[in-house]
């Protein structure tokens, strides 16, 4: 189980997050300006790297705020996070 | 009986606490800190189980917790406990166990007639024997193999123990309190460190207890309890004892199965650990070695023979010979000797063994054949004797003209292999060390440290001087300096020569040859040729060769014999020892019991019942309830001796033709206020909402941002800027979810705010033509509110909200009261409508009356896989501005024509109600053989009684384009002509509530 530190709460085990898959992906402003293809590239396709990767989580038992994590997919280390609507930050991006 | 192997005095055992217990019907003696292994073994009862696959008489192997052998059915009836195992039950007064892969007897087992057919029943046997007719699987095949396979019995009833589940959180977690992490310990708790220490053992002390070692000029045990004084008197450190810890986790979270020992109000507690630093001091496992006929009773690991000498009082013989690659069995002779009994040889498979412990074995006697190994045995319920053959590294076979000797106990070592379970489960790496003969550990990462014989560590010196290093490693990880200087106390002990491999010790002929088993794998009968045979069969990766031969599954997870096999492997491919890898090493390192993992979720306690405040109402007007999502809910009102269909039938037809009233307090319900809530409502909802008034209310789907229906539900303007959302009674908490997911990470600059308001409010729906007159009945004037209106109204003194909706094709209202109001209106509403004849009716009767309008039910109708155009619901589809998933309803996918689109069934047989779920085919199809195109599926299927006659709802391909078609439903075996029909069952006008 990991132990995520809310950026609101402090660290808190897993269970009371809820996993939101990729961060950064923007829902796009105007989807009907999107061919077919752009929409499914936005709806369906996700990145899946072996090292660090930046994903939303939801403190749903908690104070149910949305933020960002920097977790490494290989050791599942937590590298940093980060508040919803702040840049990710700079790491040094390897699987360890 | 008396216990004729046991010692006069020695031991750790408590004499004055003789103990009597139970094993197969009989009755045996004991003494308190005896385990059941130890005291079968003192009353000379070696032969305890039968094996798995060819039932072979089979005995205690170790003395520990990779025991394969002697797995016993603990207790009886509800509290029974099977497969445990001997060697890890502690002794206690009154014990009842018993064999639990015999039958009839363990001494009469007459499935011991599948040694006759063990040719046919090498690995994969089963792939081979069973592929051919199914129906013989079924009937024949299958209940012979269960019958005949696996080990212990279910308990009989549900599991009268408790259980507990904590959590906790310390700075350093030391896993084994042998003398590595004791020493740790005491570092780390010295210098003021949150320290928890844990070991598997009723005691403290690891290989300390049963090996004969002089720490500081004392016998080891005194510094032992030094340790463990100092440690209990620490107040942050906490230590326990008969406790494992079976998983490692991601970032060092640990989990722990403590047993609470013989006679505790809880049975077993499972802990979470988080740690900040863990020391692994794990230790090692001995293995056996594999050779002819090496599963008898009475051979077992010399390292264990030394714990029952030493820790038990116990010789497990009288005459002993000792087989090994290594050193530390010299130890066990030398031990044996000690305890009285007599040592016939050492059998050496090193061609000239040398050092202190060698020495020492040549000075008292004891013959040793070097270059010698064990090529037969003699003796089946129990070894009566052993035949040698002269073999040198790399001969294939050894000679026949070794000499036999009589014995009745056989020790074997074939060295020591590092517990690197937990390392390895948090990704620790492995390397093979030809030096060691072992798998060891790499590097650990900065949040653990690794002590003692986990790496690859022999001699009790070193392990406390590595447990020393552990330890101020610990401490400047977490921060701490150490207090003073702690350095590691001197030993006294003999050290060894280097240890030669044997993975297999090669016998006069070939593996395979002969009717001699080379055993790998006890637990799973896995023989030397079975790995041979995988091999040559094309499973050589040590992974696929696990699964072809069940080398290393079971309770006992290969802790002994998994490196053998890798060996034996290994000289098959002509590969190096080790290069392959291991099989992978997972969690739990331990069977772990459900009752642990369930802890006090039992139960009424596994899941929070929600009951609305009419409950007590429902229950004594005998309602049957029915389960939605952790709400209770009426499903339907039984009077007197009706069916269930029978009370469906009255209360539909009183909402039909009266009026009947509903309990939908469970609705979810959520109140948004701020001034951007119109904005966000048109963007989550599919249809407009802009033009919504204050006092009005509104239908509406929710998509998916792909385009399939999510929630649907009424909106109400209560006020400018608040609104009250109802959703799906199962869905409230996921809808509540995503709307605060959208407006905290897509459009933070709403000014929109939502708070759940389910459990606030009771809710009754009226439904019926006379429900409005009831209505006028309990405030005169409220009857007369639009369709689709919202107001606030004073049922007597109750104030309340009204809503011109209901959710059944009649004229119908809801009355929202707070809570504590709730049966206060129910019982309002049914006296003012009892001039009216108003019946309650259940959520059975609202998917009779939903369904004969044609409305839908999200996650009956839907799936996820149903967009609002596939429900017919276009006129709910705005055009004029973006909603979640709009986009992707123009999708060449969702676009499609012949998509499954929502039609009403009827049957020609109007008596005949399908059952949900029924596949439907064209008429074509209907007697074809299967595989037949499945052209749709029943999603609601009733009987309606205002129609008098079944009624279906379905999801057809191309179904809108189709309706007057006749297709087939086909279920259980039976083929029923159906008739596409629109998804109204009503006439046009009526029911015309729901938006």
């Amino acid at each position: 189980m990991l132990l995520i530190d809310c950026p609101y709460c402090g660290p808190r085990d897993e269970i009371e997050f809820r996993y939101g898959g990729e961060a950064h992906i923007a829902r796009p402003l105007a989807p009907d300006t999107l061919d077919d293809h752009a929409w499914s590239e936005f709806l369906f396709m996700r990145d899946n790297p072996k090292g660090v990767t930046a994903e939303r989580w939801v403190h749903v038992h908690g104070c149910r705020r949305w933020f960002n994590v920097l977790r490494c997919t290989v050791s599942h280390r937590i590298m940093a996070v980060y508040r919803a609507g702040e840049s990710r930050p700079a790491i040094e991006d390897r699987a360890p | 009986m008396t216990q004729r192997h046991r010692l006069v005095q020695g031991g750790l055992i408590d004499r004055t606490r003789p103990l009597k217990f139970r094993f197969n019907d009989r009755t045996y003696a004991g003494y308190a800190g005896d385990t059941l292994a130890s005291a079968l073994l003192a009353n000379g009862v070696q032969l305890v189980a039968r094996s798995l696959k060819y039932h072979r008489p089979r005995g205690i192997v170790s003395a520990g917790v990779e025991e394969p052998n002697a797995l016993v059915q603990l207790g009886e009836g509800a509290s029974a406990v099977p497969n445990l195992r001997a060697t890890e039950i502690e002794l206690f007064d009154g014990l009842v166990a018993r064999s639990v892969n015999a039958w009839p007897s363990l001494e009469h087992d007459w499935l011991a007639l599948n040694g006759l057919f063990a040719k046919l029943m090498v690995a994969g046997f089963y792939y081979k024997t069973f592929k051919h007719s199914q129906g013989l699987w079924q009937r024949v095949y299958e209940p012979l193999i269960r019958k005949a396979a696996g080990f212990g019995r279910a308990p009989s009833g549900p599991d009268p123990d408790r259980y507990e589940r904590l959590n906790a959180h310390c700075d350093v977690l030391i896993v084994g309190g042998g003398p590595a992490g004791l020493m740790a310990a005491r570092i780390a708790a010295r210098a003021g460190a949150r320290v928890m220490l844990v070991d598997d053992k009723p005691t403290l002390g690891g290989a300390l207890l049963s090996e004969q070692r002089a720490i500081d000029r004392q016998p080891a045990l005194n510094w032992v309890a030094s340790v463990a004084a100092e440690l209990a008197a620490s107040p942050e450190t906490r230590v326990l004892t008969r406790t494992t810890a079976f998983g490692h986790y991601d970032q060092n979270d640990v989990g722990l199965i403590e047993r609470c020992g013989p006679g505790a109000s809880v049975r077993e507690r499972l802990w979470h650990v988080r740690a900040r630093h863990i020391v692994l001091a794990t230790g090692a496992f001995e293995r056996p070695l594999v050779f002819a006929d090496n599963d008898r009773p009475g051979i077992m690991l010399a390292g264990a023979v030394r714990v029952y000498i030493n820790r038990f009082g116990v010789v497990p013989g009288r005459r002993a010979v000792v087989f090994t690659n290594n050193d530390s069995a010299y130890e066990t002779a030398l031990a044996l000797m000690a305890a009285g009994a007599e040592v016939a040889a050492i059998v050496d498979s090193r061609d000239a063994p040398s050092g202190a412990l060698v020495d020492a074995a040549r000075a008292k006697g004891i013959q040793l054949h070097a270059g010698h190994v064990v090529v037969g045995v003699r003796g089946r319920s129990h070894v009566r004797g052993v035949r040698l053959g002269r073999w040198n590294q790399g001969q294939a076979l050894a000679s026949s003209d070794g000499p036999g000797l009589p014995c009745d106990l056989l020790a074997v070592s074939g060295g020591w292999s590092p517990a690197v379970h937990l390392f390895a489960q948090s990704q620790g790496k492995l390397r093979y060390d030809e030096a060691a003969c072992a798998f060891l550990p790499e590097q650990a990462d900065a949040f653990q440290s690794l002590a003692g014989a986990i790496n690859g560590l022999v001699t009790t010196a070193s392990c406390l001087e590595d447990g020393t290093r552990a330890g101020h490693e610990a401490l400047c990880a977490i921060g701490l300096s150490p207090t003073g200087t702690i350095a590691a106390p001197s030993v006294e002990e003999l050290t060894g020569g280097a240890i030669e491999p044997l993975w297999l010790a090669p016998s006069t002929r070939p593996v395979g040859h002969g009717r001699a088993k080379h055993f790998v794998d006890l637990q799973n009968d896995t023989t030397a040729a079975d790995i041979l045979l995988a091999e040559r069969e094309g499973f050589g990766a040590v992974e696929h060769m696990k699964r072809y031969t069940l080398t290393g599954f079971g309770t006992d997870q290969g802790k002994t014999g998994n490196i053998n096999a890798l060996g034996i492997l290994a000289a098959k491919r002509r590969e190096a020892m080790g290069g392959a890898g291991t099989t992978t090493f997972r969690a739990p390192y331990v069977p772990v019991s459900f009752g642990a993992i369930a802890g006090r979720d039992v139960g009424t306690q596994m899941d929070p019942v929600r009951l609305t405040p009419m409950h007590a109402w429902h229950e004594a007007h005998g309602a049957e309830f029915e389960n939605v999502g952790q709400w209770k809910r009426p499903w339907f009102y039984r009077r007197g001796q009706e069916t269930m269909q029978q009370a469906v039938d009255r209360e539909c037809l009183a909402a039909r033709r009266a009026v009947g009233v509903l309990d939908a307090s469970t609705l979810g319900k959520i109140e948004l206020s701020g001034a951007d809530v119109p904005e966000f409502l048109n963007r989550i909802y599919t249809n407009g909402w802009k033009t919504l008034a204050v006092g009005q209310m509104r239908y509406g789907l929710m998509c998916r941002e792909d385009g399939m229906v999510f929630d649907d539900g009424t909106t109400a303007r209560l006020a400018p800027e608040r609104y009250l959302m109802t959703t799906t009674t199962g869905n409230a908490a996921v809808v509540l979810d995503w709307l605060e997911e959208y407006l905290q990470t897509e459009w933070p600059d709403l000014k929109v705010y939502c708070t759940s308001v389910t459990e606030q409010w009771a809710v009754a729906a009226l439904a019926g033509p006379k429900a409005g007159a009831v209505l006028d009945a309990l405030s005169p004037g409220l009857g007369a509110i639009a369709p689709l209106g919202v107001c606030e109204a004073a049922i007597g003194s109750i104030p309340a909200r009204l809503f011109g909706v209901s959710f059944s094709g009649a004229p119908g209202f809801e009355i929202h009261v707070a809570r504590d109001h709730g049966l206060a209106l129910w019982e309002a509403v049914m006296s003012a409508g009892a001039p009216y004849g108003i019946k309650p009716y259940g959520t059975e009767a609202m998917h009779v009356l939903r369904a004969e309008k044609g409305y839908i039910i999200v996650g009956q109708e839907t799936d996820g896989s149903v967009t609002p155009i596939d429900l017919g619901l276009d006129r709910l589809v705005s055009k004029q501005k973006d909603f979640i998933g709009r986009r992707s309803l123009s999708r060449p996918d969702t676009a499609r024509t012949d998509r499954k689109q929502l039609v009403g069934l009827i049957t020609n047989d109007s008596k005949i109600v399908l059952p949900e779920g029924a596949q439907l085919v064209a008429q074509g199809d209907a007697r074809a053989a299967p595989p037949v195109p499945m052209i749709g599926h029943v999603t609601s299927s009733y009987w309606s009684a205002a129609l008098g006659r079944s009624i279906a709802l379905a999801l057809v391909k191309g179904g809108r384009a189709r309706l007057g078609e006749t297709i087939v439903a086909r279920f259980d075996g039976r083929t029923v002509p159906v008739q596409i029909v629109k998804s109204s069952f009503l006439d046009e006008g009526q029911g015309n509530a729901h938006g």
